[in-house]
């Protein structure tokens, strides 16, 4: 089994997805010739050509209006939106056009493209380019969205995304592309809708996704020492949710401690938090907690930045608080 | 609207003399007749203000590479003609927005440079106390609204700069500034058309420096006269030599005569270039060296300013050299104040927020 960089794993499920599919096409800003700013497309241009692999001009809302039809009209397009705090952007063509086509168009339209992004803080690069959107995108039924932690799941939740029929929102963190680990050689994909237990526990389930998971692991280390045993899930799939996955270990734990990196108030921690509740209410023997960032713009100082992004400090805390 | 017939006409002739002095300021850099001359004293302050940005984004780039400036950072060498000849035509109350790059923008405001570079290093004393960064400051005192790191943002927000400036009556104009790559945006002609319609006092300054990150202009631009992407909605455009400052002067003053006179938008392409990678981060492998050399050697606005000093001015070696000093004296003073200037401290983090009662 090789290793590799999840930005390495991500392309190589970008070119075995291209060379598998003539349907499939990449776009976006800087991903030719340049190679993408974190070097996900490097040498996918000089391999399929400027036809399969387009630079385009700056101009995301119409860059996303133009996936969603291309898929319509019997493509698979795989558009780049360089950080997701440009999302925003793309939104009406997600919201009013993606999400409700297929439905109310029924059996005559589908539409397979696969928008990627990348968020997350910890490179003190600001307010606008440090957002963690998970929930702008989970919101809007019809969509799914993944975000993958590893490079095992970069490279077969990427091929996935790319064969499925709808619309998916893949996000991806800016402090995983040098993240290096195990891929699989052959041609493994990893389903969408089904999390992963990534660490076994009977005291708590912390259940988190993409870097949240690593930050979540060095908070069960800590635990582990002060006799808590946590189980880690990550989700991978933030939407569909995988239940399944979810109840089973808060059935085994009857503790769940819920950690993303986005903002807090209306935020993906208190879907997942809230779906807990409906579903699991009498497993649970505390309520649920939730890990988040604080409710603030992401400042661009290094010890303000570090404050406000949840860590193993923030992780632990809430867990002992929860088992108490 | 009384002025709408002197303005379509003066729209004609604008547009018809800009044809040329397009094709002009492509080939040879200067119109026959060139650029009108600056005074001696406007020729040492456009100099000044020039090195002053050159110095110290050559300082801010050191102390990137030394680790004590993070994330992003857009060094502005290269284009200091820019935004230098377009403040010398500004006055009181007028507005400056642009994007993330930036520094040369808030140094020619006149913002203090100690407060510039102590928000590069995040600290104290900076502009945004820290929280903002390189590409994200703010001087409501100099007029400086920003630092903007969504590409094609500040061309709506410099509107509606222009729309407040209109209603409430002062003769004030906003200076928007965008690049070659945020022309592409969709929103700045949605600002092209409301900004003509209600004839708001708006100058878009476009620095067209030939790449939008590692995208040269005509890999992305179906036209590359950015001079005349407001022409569908009547609005007078110019290319400019934006290497020298002269050139943007007196083109700027134009410019800025027209939306204070209540003509409406003006559009002017300021034909630039910048010397280092989009950020310090770049390598800027998808241009070669002789490129980058031939505009450094052939069209610096420095030297082309500082050549005019020595021979038109008479301005001696010395003098030159006790302004270089000088300079160098305010970049040193600035970069060792945002090295010794304390960080934020952490209760800062909950300062200036709008806070809900915290939830459990
Ligand atoms: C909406 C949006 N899309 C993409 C980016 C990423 N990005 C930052 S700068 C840039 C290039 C902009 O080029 P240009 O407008 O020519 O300005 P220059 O850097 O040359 O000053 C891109 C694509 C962004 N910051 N915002
Ligand atoms: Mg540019």
């Amino acid at each position: 089994m090789a290793k590799l960089r999840y930005a390495e794993a991500l392309n190589r499920a970008l070119r075995e997805e291209m060379q598998r599919d003539p349907l499939v096409f990449l776009f976006g800003e800087d991903i030719g010739s340049y190679g993408g700013v974190f070097k996900v497309t490097r040498g996918l241009m000089d391999e399929f050509g400027a036809a399969r692999v387009r630079d385009t001009p700056i101009s995301e809302q119409t860059l996303t209006a133009m996936a969603v039809s291309a898929a319509m009209a019997g493509s698979r397009p795989v558009l780049e939106i360089m950080y997701a705090d440009f999302m925003p952007l793309t939104l009406d063509a997600l919201i009013n056009q993606a999400s409700i086509y297929e439905y109310i168009w029924a059996d005559q339209v589908r539409m397979p493209f696969v928008l990627r992004t990348q968020g997350g803080g910890g490179a003190g690069a600001g307010a606008q380019h440090s957002k963690s959107l998970d929930s702008l995108v989970a919101h809007i039924p019809g969509l799914k969205a993944v975000a993958p932690a590893t490079p095992w799941d970069a490279y077969g939740l990427l091929k996935s995304a790319i064969r499925d029929p709808g619309p998916v929102i893949f996000l991806e963190h800016k402090l995983l592309y040098n993240m290096r680990d195990e891929v699989p050689d052959g041609e493994e994909t990893v389903p969408l809708g089904r999390a992963r237990l990534v660490r076994e526990g009977t005291d708590v389930s912390i259940i988190a996704s993409s870097r949240m998971v690593h930050e979540s692991l060095l908070a069960a280390d800590r635990l582990a020492g002060e006799g808590i045993a946590a189980e880690v899930v990550d989700l991978r799939s933030l939407r569909p949710l995988d239940l399944d996955t979810l109840l089973g270990s808060v059935a085994r734990t009857h503790h769940a401690v819920v950690v993303n990196e986005g903002w807090r108030f209306c935020g993906y921690a208190a879907e997942v938090s809230a779906t807990l509740m409906d579903h699991a209410f009498d497993d649970l023997d505390a309520p649920v907690a939730r890990v988040t960032m604080p409710d603030l713009p992401i400042p661009y100082s290094e010890p303000l930045e570090r404050a406000v992004l949840p860590g193993p400090d923030e992780i632990v805390a809430a867990v002992r608080r929860t088992v108490a | 609207m009384a002025t709408s017939a002197k303005g379509a006409a003066q729209r004609k002739s604008g547009s018809a003399s800009q044809k040329a002095s397009a094709s002009k300021s492509r080939g040879s850099k200067k119109s026959p007749s060139g650029p009108p001359d600056l005074s001696r004293d406007e020729e040492l302050t456009a100099y000044r203000e020039m090195l002053l940005v050159r110095r110290f984004e050559e300082k801010a780039g050191q102390m990137y590479g030394m680790g004590l400036i993070g994330g992003f950072c857009h060094l502005y060498i290269g284009q200091e003609a820019v935004v230098a000849g377009m403040q010398m035509v500004a006055k009181e109350g007028d507005q400056v927005i642009t994007a993330y790059r930036d520094h040369g923008h808030m140094l020619a405001t006149g913002m203090d440079p100690k407060g510039v570079m102590a928000e590069l290093t995040g600290r104290r004393g900076g502009y945004s106390k820290g929280k903002g960064g390189s590409m994200h400051m703010f001087s409501v005192e100099k007029g400086f609204y920003g630092g903007h790191g969504i590409v094609g943002a500040s061309v709506p927000l410099g509107t509606g700069l222009a729309f407040a400036n209109r209603y409430r009556g002062n003769d004030n104009v906003s200076f928007t500034y965008f690049g070659d790559g945020a022309a592409n945006q969709g929103q700045v002609y949605e600002s092209f058309n409301i900004a003509k319609l209600w004839s708001l006092p708006v100058v878009y300054v476009i620095e067209n420096n030939k790449y939008g990150m590692g995208t040269s202009i005509d890999r992305a631009s179906a036209t590359t006269d950015l001079s005349q992407r407001g022409r569908s909605f009547d609005i007078p455009g110019e290319q400019v030599d934006g290497m020298d400052v002269r050139a943007v002067k007196a083109i700027g003053e134009k410019a800025a005569k027209h939306a204070r006179d209540g003509k409406g938008p003006y559009i002017l392409e300021m034909l630039t270039y910048r010397y280092r990678g989009h950020s310090m981060s770049d390598p800027a492998k998808y241009r070669s060296r002789d490129e980058v050399q031939k505009m450094r050697q052939e069209r610096d606005p420095i030297e082309q300013s500082k050549a005019r000093l020595v021979s038109d001015h008479k301005v001696s070696e010395d003098e030159l050299k006790e302004i270089d000093k000088e300079i160098r004296a305010i970049v040193n003073e600035a970069a060792e104040f945002a090295q010794t200037d304390p960080e934020p401290d952490p209760s800062e983090l909950w300062t200036d927020v709008v806070r809900e009662r915290e939830a459990s």
